[in-house]
């Protein structure tokens, strides 16, 4: 049943505009001077202008994986020394995490999606929007002068007391890096709370929220819990480091194992905030390619606010080797396993949404699809990992490298490519080129699986992480991750290609192009400024497939989208 | 509620609702909300180092003792009171603008900032004293003036310090939120029917103090002065 009344209604959203004739207005062509884009607080360009800047970095932590890997094609360190293979692995996960993984989904879909979906105008704080997306340059920033000027050598995790005391690297101006970039963190996982609380359209209840908001609001929970501890943890590294506070170090009466608790206290939790926006793009995906609602919509919603609660209490798993008591160990081994329930109530409530579903095998279905069985992959070595006895053998080997990439890469990489396909016609109002785009998928697939499961093999045989030189006997297992590399670098350019080229002769988009529910599929692609005429009002559940269009239109109009009439589930 | 019409009111204008509100009461809440979210934020910050604290208390109690003794319980119970009537000070400002008040409004918040900058000027010469007597964390601490306990009254320092100084910073930014907030009193911005931007000041003002509240027992307060251990 038509419920949603807009002025958007009024007009035929299957129309696409006329390639001649009067330009429309956009969000895109409002403005094409560089102060339209700097000083803008429309939520879509600052997602423009996080996605410009995210895949930058994104480079930049993929030359350091590629450096890399060409080291480890062979056993010996025959092209880089030691000391400097330190600081690739630390800049890659430094850069990787912070710069890309943390921002990706949240900052570019959820920034440019978010207030569309619950049906505002813009975020609750337009301006404070524009400036997470100022700290989080200068905090790149920091990163780049660090990158260029010799790097730092501690891992991304600031282990003290190497990073406070002995560490003769840039550890100061990284720790400001990641310090800084936090605050952008913090300011917009409080822009989503508040705009998730506040700002949804009359009508629009919590339950009728597309799954994809709840997962920025847990996933804006957890920033805004976590990232003051991180930042208040690397204010004390500095101070260690600049004026031997002793606070982390032993030496001086300090207990480093503190540094380790207060650390993952946010580390194990930015996990989630690295994948649960991801499950978020894949419900919407999944959904809307079997053109079925979501299987167990209250289920996957509580176990998104499940995985932010329990994520929170899991961290001493990351100390099963360093002097933490047995028994707060056995506690926090339990807690782990306990994530993987609500993690595998999403996997099963997908898997399930595809039943009788009319599956199309898009390109972002495509990534769905993968994402569900990486994830799966990624989540159940986890649980392997939170064995404490097996984590003894594990513990920094490339097993654990190869279980957070299988979560990090084939679970959040694998989903925001799938939700940058996905959302791609209304970020532009351009289909990219599907035919590619598939082949780009398949390659990323398989790049990525050749690239990282021979390291599950490696890490099962004890090859320790985060060393340069091997043995010989592991040179094969290191050939083909170091070759699924390559396959993996190439899926990952091809995108920036076909893309960008879309951008001017990708064929024009309607409104709807792939006859999904939800509010950002009734307004037109790209959006206005304002997203919406006047404030929508809904009263339809979200995922409505099978009832008639959420868009009501003039007399005799006939959907042209087939999905409506032969949906077995109506 | 709707947008207040701007003739309504009695001394200057508000600025209209923002373009992507719905009405004022949606802009109000959001404010509100986004203020309570923040110190959420704040808790977390300070949690951090709370929790060193604890650590190292338990670990040190006897160090922890010794070292507190050095600081100035007196100055500290000051600065707790000059916060404290800060904090009704703040209120009143409220009170003021609810009521229509403007020179009750305007006057509490002078006073409010008059008092926060006591604390400050107060908290400088304590930490003056401390630089001089080699209790700064550094190169120039005096690790010996604690027997066996050096290093770990460094740490006790070391916390004191941070904690001490992160608050002071949040003082610092709370005198900056208090002239923004009298520029607004002053131009008339705040009127029973819309006070939410002195109101959301008042609680990162009042949320500062509490801090506070806790600091002074924890640090200044550890028993030391009354069994005559130090001094
Ligand atoms: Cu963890």
């Amino acid at each position: 049943m038509s419920n949603t009344i807009s002025p958007a209604a009024h007009q035929d959203p299957h129309r696409v505009e006329p390639d001649s004739g009067r330009e429309t207005s956009t969000y895109l062509n409002n403005g094409y001077g560089w102060k339209s884009w700097l000083f803008t607080i429309d939520h879509k360009r600052i997602a423009i202008l996080y996605l410009v800047s995210i895949s930058f970095f994104f480079a930049i932590g993929g030359v350091f994986a590629t450096l890399m890997r060409l080291e480890l094609a062979t056993p010996k360190g025959d092209m880089l020394q030691s000391d400097t293979y330190n600081k690739l692995f630390t800049m890659h996960g430094l850069v990787m995490i912070f710069f890309f993984l943390v921002p990706s989904i949240p900052a570019v879909l959820g920034n440019f999606l978010m207030p569309i979906m619950i049906g505002a105008k813009d975020l609750a704080f337009p301006k404070i929007n524009l400036l997470s997306w100022y700290i989080y340059v200068v905090g790149g920033a920091a990163t780049l002068y660090v990158a260029l000027t010799g790097g730092v050598d501690t891992g991304w995790t600031f282990y003290t007391p190497y990073s406070s005391t002995y560490a003769n690297t840039h550890v100061v101006p990284m720790a400001i890096g990641v310090f800084i970039t936090g605050f952008s963190s913090i300011l917009t996982g409080l822009n989503f709370i508040v705009t998730v609380h506040k700002m949804r359209a009359p009508g629009l209840t919590w339950f009728k929220l597309p799954l994809f908001v709840w997962a920025q609001y847990a996933t804006s929970l957890i920033m805004v819990l976590g990232t003051p501890v991180l930042a208040t943890t690397i204010l004390l590294v500095g101070l260690e480091r600049l004026f031997h506070i002793g606070i982390f170090d032993p030496t001086l009466g300090g207990d480093p194992v503190l540094f380790q608790h207060l650390f993952w206290f946010y580390s194990h939790p930015a996990v989630y905030i690295m994948i649960l926006p991801g499950m978020g793009v894949i419900s919407e995906i999944i959904s809307c390619f079997s053109k079925k609602r979501v299987f167990g919509y209250s289920f996957i919603a509580f176990s998104t606010l499940a995985i932010a609660v329990l994520g929170f209490l899991v961290w001493g798993h990351h100390l099963f080797v360093s002097s933490q008591s047995a028994y707060a160990g056995i506690v926090f081994s339990v807690i782990s396993m306990l994530v993987a329930v609500p993690s595998a109530v999403k996997v099963f409530n997908w898997t399930a949404t595809f039943y009788k579903g009319t599956i199309e095998l898009t390109t972002p279905m495509m990534y769905a699809v993968g994402f569900i069985g990486l994830f799966t992959i990624g989540g159940l070595t986890g649980v392997f990992l939170a064995i404490m006895s097996v984590d003894v053998h594990l513990t920094d080997t490339y097993f654990v490298v190869a279980h957070f990439h299988y979560v990090m890469v084939g679970g959040m990489l694998m989903a925001y490519m799938g939700g940058l396909h996905f959302w791609w016609p209304k970020m532009f109002g351009r289909m990219y080129p599907e035919f590619i785009a598939k082949f780009a998928a398949v390659t990323i697939f398989i790049g990525f699986n050749l690239t990282f499961f021979p390291q599950f093999l490696l890490g099962y045989m004890g090859m320790p992480r985060r060393y340069h030189v091997y043995p010989p006997e592991f040179q094969l297992l290191n050939i083909l991750s170091s070759a699924g590399a390559s396959v993996l670098a190439v899926g990952y350019m091809l995108p920036v290609f076909y893309l960008l080229w879309s951008l001017k002769w990708g064929k024009k988009a309607s409104a709807n192009p792939w006859g999904a529910k939800g509010l950002e599929w009734t307004i037109p692609s790209p959006p206005i400024t304002h997203n919406f005429e006047s404030i929508p009002v809904v009263t339809e559940e979200a995922y409505a497939y099978g009832s008639e269009p959420t868009i009501t239109v003039g007399p005799g109009h006939q959907n042209p989208n087939p999905h409506y009439k032969d949906d077995p589930i109506v | 509620m709707t947008p207040l019409s701007d003739h309504v009111l009695p001394a200057g204008v508000p600025p209209p609702t923002a373009h992507h509100f719905i009405d004022l009461h949606q802009q109000e809440e959001a404010e509100k909300l986004g203020m309570w979210t923040f110190l959420i934020t704040e808790v977390m910050f300070f949690g951090a180092l709370f929790t060193a604290y604890v650590v190292y208390r338990n670990m040190y109690p006897e160090a922890f003792m010794l070292a507190s003794s050095k600081l100035d319980w007196k100055l500290g119970g000051l600065n707790t009171l000059v916060l404290i009537v800060s904090s009704l000070t703040m209120a009143m400002a409220i009170r003021g603008a609810q009521t229509a008040k403007r020179g009750v409004m305007l006057w509490n918040i002078v006073f409010t900032m008059i008092l926060g900058a006591v604390f400050l000027v107060v908290k400088y010469f304590e930490y003056m004293s401390k630089w001089e007597h080699h209790l700064m964390p550094g190169p120039s601490f005096d690790v010996e003036a604690f027997g066996a306990w050096g290093p770990q009254a460094r740490i006790f320092f070391s916390i004191y310090f941070a904690m001490t100084g992160l608050h002071a910073f949040h003082m610092v930014v709370g005198l900056g939120i208090m002239t923004w907030v009298f520029l607004k009193a002053r131009k008339g911005h705040f009127t029973p029917q819309r006070y939410v931007g002195i109101e959301i000041s008042g609680l990162y003002w009042h949320f500062v103090d509490l801090v506070w509240i806790f600091l002074f027992p924890m640090l200044y307060l550890l028993g030391a002065h009354t069994t005559g251990l130090g001094h």
